[in-house]
């Protein structure tokens, strides 16, 4: 008898603590169901519109469906081929440039002993200050023919006639190159000195005894223990390349003629510049997409495998 | 040797601090010149700056620029802190199995690229613009909600959820405060730095932001500071002085919060690294 009742209670308890469980966990919803909503529709509901649109073709709002048409057509435009193989070259030679960049600059200012390093780590970091659209038209500008940088490399005498740099396809992606250096290696940097502070000082201290070298310090050590945080701000930097958009539009908007045209450039134009053509602006989107699924994954392998 | 070491090092950073600093110098010193001298590569501070003011308020729509980029930048940080931190407080202190799957999947919309995403978005407020015209095209509402929430400010404010003390939940319930009561008298005045770094971060992302206002925004009246300057750096015969001003007028906000706020400026960028 008293057993059956001690059953109910604790059975009524247990439904009670059920209750409140529920009774929490539709709270804990109710706090995350904007978040939720505002991604699905400006995130993931795009995401699903876009693999349809890149299955449809047409001009503006006429469109029909072609099935893998446009994925054919990637191959044998010229256009988009100049677009990918010019984001390659811009993630392959400028993230890897700035990275070494930025790691060096920041084991420079890990030195204790060195003077004026919250001045040097101050104006190195100032240039993530700006807006991509602000400091490419400055750079525009410092790199016209009759601009800054062409005055200063004639009176140094290390040029005789000033370089067309915006109107030369070579200098022209060079200039870009320059320009994204510049804006994000003291971004960088900073995410490899707050790791580096965090490295026991007697690890170093120990190799200095051993006789490891500077060198053989940065490889053996600094290298290693940066790695996860190497291996973030390479994807991070692989992203932004893949997209990189702001700068190409405001320096040389892709000229001369599509030598610097970039994967988002031609998005752009394909949708708001040349005759609307959304299902295939769609398709070349889904490369950016695809691209920066590749890589992500290639790097985590990268890092992974080395461990 | 270590002497030489030394050497090298001061050269090649104070090399790199010019390199860093010039392009700001030069901004605020052609700032202050005629168009033509800035031309002439003149590295001295001139006496034209007045006129550069007096020329880029009049003839151009900077201030009409500069209250749209605010009215867009306020409304997003204010907006972003309150969705982000709701998701992150509920994705952690409501933790279930079922929201950590939607919080996986939220979390892999990180790797969208906006390119990918921006013909959908833009068709979208297409739409939007026939039922509700005052949220779609070229309205600075419907520059707003697309950027409004990120995947990255779920799970940065739910990485900082993590540092808080769990029992200060448990002793509002116990004085009897809601869940929503608890969440803003307790949890909100207890994460004031969060709260500051995602400011920072959102405010200058919105205030950059360029591509998706350049898209969605058509007339001149409702453009972003971005769009006024690169349309005045596209010119054809630009005002170079005219044009360094606006620049420096949009660099100053987020090079004043730089500098006054260095602690929670770097501790927003490393934000997503926490944990």
């Amino acid at each position: 008898m008293s057993s059956s009742m001690n059953n109910i209670s604790m059975q009524s308890t247990k439904s009670k603590r059920l209750i409140q469980g529920l009774k929490k966990n539709t709270i804990g919803w109710t706090f995350i169901l904007l978040a939720i909503l505002g991604i699905s529709a400006f995130y993931l509901y795009p995401m699903i519109q876009a693999f349809l649109l890149s299955l449809q073709s047409g001009m503006g709002s006429n469109l029909d469906y072609v099935g893998l048409d446009n994925y054919v057509r990637l191959f044998n435009d010229p256009t988009f081929l100049k677009a990918l193989s010019n984001t390659m070259l811009f993630l392959i030679i400028q993230v890897p440039v700035m990275i070494v960049l930025a790691l060096v600059f920041s084991v420079m200012l890990n030195d204790p002993t060195l003077k004026l390093r919250g001045f040097f780590r101050t104006a190195i970091f100032l240039p993530a200050v700006t807006s991509l659209v602000a400091y490419a038209v400055i750079f525009k500008y410092l790199f016209a023919q009759d601009g800054f940088i062409n005055d200063f490399l004639i009176n140094m005498n290390i040029l005789s006639d000033p370089i067309n740099f915006l109107a030369d396809p070579f200098w022209a992606k060079i200039t870009i190159i320059i320009a994204i250096t510049w804006r994000w290696t003291g971004y960088n940097m900073i995410f490899y000195l707050s790791a580096l502070q965090n490295v026991d000082k007697s690890i170093y201290e120990a190799a200095r005894i051993d006789g490891a070298s500077s060198i053989q310090q940065f490889f053996y050590i600094t290298i290693p223990v940066l790695k996860p945080i190497i291996l973030f701000t390479s994807i991070v930097s692989t992203i932004g390349t893949l997209q990189l958009f702001d700068e190409v539009m405001n320096i040389t908007s892709g000229g001369p003629g599509n030598e610097t045209l970039t994967i988002s450039m031609y998005i752009y134009n394909l949708s708001f510049e040349y005759t609307p053509d959304f299902g295939y602006a769609a398709t070349v989107s889904y490369v950016i997409l695809l691209l920066v699924v590749v890589f992500s994954f290639i790097q985590f392998k990268v890092a992974g495998d080395r461990s | 040797m270590n002497k030489i070491k030394r050497i090298f090092t001061y050269v090649f950073l104070s090399i790199a601090t010019f390199v860093s600093i010039f392009p700001f110098l030069w901004m605020c010193i052609s700032m202050t010149n005629k168009s033509v001298d800035v031309t002439r590569g003149r590295l001295i501070p001139g006496s034209h700056l007045f006129e550069n003011i007096t020329n880029l308020f009049q003839n151009y729509n900077i201030i009409t620029s500069i209250v749209n980029s605010l009215i867009v930048a306020v409304i997003t940080t204010v907006l972003t802190l309150l969705i982000g931190s709701l998701a992150g407080y509920g994705f952690e202190i409501f933790r279930s199995k079922g929201k950590d799957v939607v919080f996986n999947i939220l979390i892999l919309s990180m790797m969208i690229p906006f390119a990918a995403i921006m013909i959908p978005l833009y068709r979208l407020f297409g739409r939007i613009s026939a039922t509700a015209p005052l949220f779609g095209i070229d309205t600075l509402a419907a520059v707003i909600l697309p950027t409004v929430i990120t995947a990255f400010f779920v799970f940065f404010f739910r990485q900082n959820t993590k540092m808080f003390a769990r029992d200060l939940v448990e002793a509002g319930r116990m004085d009897g405060l809601g869940e929503i009561g608890i969440f803003f008298r307790i949890f909100v005045p207890s994460m004031k730095t969060t709260y500051a770094a995602a400011a920072i971060i959102a405010f200058m992302n919105s205030w950059n932001n360029y591509l998706w206002p350049l898209i969605v925004l058509q007339s001149p009246e409702n453009h972003t500071i971005p769009l006024l300057i690169s349309t005045l750096g596209a010119g054809y015969s630009p005002d170079y002085g005219v044009i360094m001003t606006a620049i420096v007028i949009a660099t100053l906000p987020t090079a004043l919060v730089f500098f006054l706020m260095q602690k929670h400026f770097v501790a927003g960028m490393m934000g997503s690294v926490k944990g």
